[in-house]
């Protein structure tokens, strides 16, 4: 906008002074306050078209976020949920989807430009200075809040009648216990929970994918196999707090690649029993690989050698991973001998 | 010309003959066609293989004995380009362009099973979306696979480089024969363990949500990692947008008289 199409008597008669407080420097004040600078007009502060244009288009972007709003209700109503249209460059995607989200996000967006368009060319703009001043309330203000204080005291007869004063005193000290009740509920203490399993000897190792007890003939060298104690069903109200605490990973080694003593002892064959429980924060951890026999954690990268007791080679686990002990039975199934000698998963208080 | 006429005699009654009991030979036919294949097979493997494997799949210091990985392994190897490998290699061994036709594929894992007997290669009807149970398939892949493939599929990070490649556009059969034979470092899950009909229901699970005709109603998938590549794009492309914007506004003054 050029200045030409502003009408005369619009135009100020003269551009502002500084205003505000203006001091000059003396012995007291050694820096000159410059107040602030002189106040600057907008085109729609000078020129009432100009002023009128951006009603309008504040206005209209209020319009627009109304008609998206109905545009959301309408599709919300109208598209069928498995209609699917192609967008660049999102791809194919569900139309419902497209045309909820655009309505919505162009209805708040307008919204939002409006009144930033409406509070940068309309709303005053002059900067105001507000001096400051002390805090502290006048003597006279205290004097008589320091009156009625002590006039309220006497009518309110608290200092007479003691009864009324302890038997509330004792009110207001008590209420709050019942608050502190409520943290009985982060105990009791979990005892010996996180110390066993549902694991003991002679319960059968299950295959989850099958669901059948499983046979040293079943598990190859090379192969993975994820084991649930016998009794132990997806539909027990249970479940999910037993399979936290017993999943067991089962792979099988040549003996001859096991370097731990202990593993091969309580191994049958080269096929071992592992929990799949992280000894860091408890993730269940099965990204292993066959050929380096590691086990790696996906949450933190704890990486376990599972030929040598599952030794931790990498990251932050802290302990190896437990070992199940087992063996086979009169029929030929594998069979736990026993539950994990130390707690699954990440260390605790008493963990010792 | 009567000696004519009886040589034409002999010689159709001997066709015929020879047409009628044929067919009781079929199966040492079928051996020829066999023990063929297994020479050609042969001679591929001398080309292609035996410098890693040894001249008779015995194994090196370069590549593992071959005695007992049966067909399925060979066809997913040479099948996905990963066999034959070059000589140096990184961390682990890629898929690329496969460079053998079927036909010598199915020699060379003749040969290869001539050595030891292992897995077959499936069938159509193993890995055939038919009679699978999608949601039982996507319980296993969660419970057996997702671990390092992700959990549609699309795969993830191991140690050192390794990495577990995405299941993404992988053919049906070398999907089973993967899970057969664990190539590599992932670990196999025989039919013991993983039954047929389960490795089916994996399979029937990747094509639902993997597949050509797998809905998307999100759009821009983002390598379909979950929240970190989603996360990723909200805070850079969407708080950079927001911030240009801000930037934009503020730097545009209202005043009539620019100073």
């Amino acid at each position: 906008m050029s200045s030409h199409d502003i009408p005369e008597e619009n135009l100020p008669a003269e551009q502002d002074t500084a205003h505000g407080a203006v001091t000059v420097a003396d012995e007291e004040n050694p820096f000159a306050d410059p107040g602030l600078p002189p106040h600057e007009h907008r085109v729609q502060d000078i020129d009432e078209q100009a002023a009128r244009r951006s009603e309008r288009t504040v206005a209209m972007l209020f319009t627009v976020s109304m008609l998206a709003t109905l545009g959301f209700i309408a599709s919300y109503v109208t598209i069928p949920t498995d209609k699917s249209i192609f967008v660049f460059p999102i791809g194919h995607l569900s139309a419902m989807n497209f045309a909820l989200g655009l309505t919505l996000g162009v209805a708040l967006f307008a919204i939002g430009a409006g009144a930033v368009h409406w509070a940068r060319t309309l709303m005053s703009d002059m900067e105001i200075a507000d001096e400051r001043h002390p805090i502290e309330a006048s003597p006279e203000v205290k004097t008589k809040v320091l009156a009625d204080f002590k006039q309220g005291a006497k009518e309110s007869q608290l200092g007479r009648r003691k009864l009324i004063r302890n038997t509330m005193f004792g009110a207001l000290a008590l209420f709050p216990l019942s608050g502190v009740m409520l943290l009985r509920d982060l105990g009791p203490l979990p005892g010996t929970k996180l110390r066993h399993t549902l694991w003991s000897k002679g319960k059968l190792l299950v295959n989850m994918n099958t669901n059948e007890p499983l046979r040293p003939s079943d598990v190859a060298v090379g192969s993975l196999t994820f084991a649930k104690p016998e009794g132990l069903e997806e539909n027990n109200e249970d479940f999910q707090t037993e399979i936290a605490k017993a999943a067991l990973m089962i792979v099988r080694l040549q003996p001859d690649n096991i370097k731990d003593k202990r593993e091969l002892e309580w191994s049958h064959q080269g096929i071992v029993a592992f929990s799949k429980i992280c000894t860091h924060v408890g993730c269940p951890i099965s990204l292993y690989e066959q050929q380096t026999h590691h086990v790696l954690c996906p949450c933190h990268q704890s990486t376990f050698d599972l030929s040598d007791g599952a030794r931790v080679i990498f990251g932050p686990a802290g302990h190896a991973l437990p070992q199940l002990r087992i063996g086979v039975n009169a029929d030929g199934y594998l069979e736990a001998l026993g539950d994990f000698e130390e707690p699954v998963g990440p260390a605790f208080w008493e963990r010792g | 010309m009567a000696a004519l006429v009886v040589l034409l005699i002999a010689l159709t009654l001997s066709g015929g003959l020879y047409a009628a009991f044929a067919p009781a030979d079929k199966a040492q036919a079928d051996d020829t066609a066999q023990s063929l294949a297994i020479e050609e097979g042969k001679k591929l493997y001398q080309v292609g293989c035996a410098s890693c494997h040894g001249t008779g799949g015995q194994g090196s210091s370069d590549g593992p004995s071959l005695v007992g990985v049966g067909a399925a392994a060979v066809d997913f190897q040479v099948g996905t380009g990963r066999m034959p490998a070059a000589t140096s290699q990184g961390p682990q061994v890629t898929k690329k362009k496969n460079i053998y036709s079927q036909a010598q594929i199915d020699q060379l894992a003749a040969y290869i099973s001539s050595l030891g007997a292992g897995p077959a290669v499936p069938t159509t009807n193993d890995y055939s979306p038919e009679g699978a149970d999608i949601a039982k398939g996507g319980e296993l892949f969660r419970t057996n696979c997702a671990q390092c493939h992700n959990f549609t599929g699309k795969g993830g990070a191991l140690t050192h480089g390794k990495f577990a490649p995405s299941l993404d556009g992988v053919a049906p059969k070398h999907i089973y024969e993967a899970m057969q034979t664990g190539p590599q470092n992932m670990p196999s899950f025989p039919d013991t363990t993983l039954s047929q009909q389960n490795k089916k229901d994996i399979i029937a699970y990747l094509n639902a949500v993997n597949g050509d005709q797998t809905d998307n109603p999100g759009g821009l998938e983002l390598g379909g990692l979950g929240p970190v590549s989603e996360g990723l794009f909200a805070w850079i492309f969407g708080l950079g947008a927001l911030i240009v914007l801000a930037v934009w506004v503020a730097a545009r003054t209202a005043k009539a008289k620019k100073s």
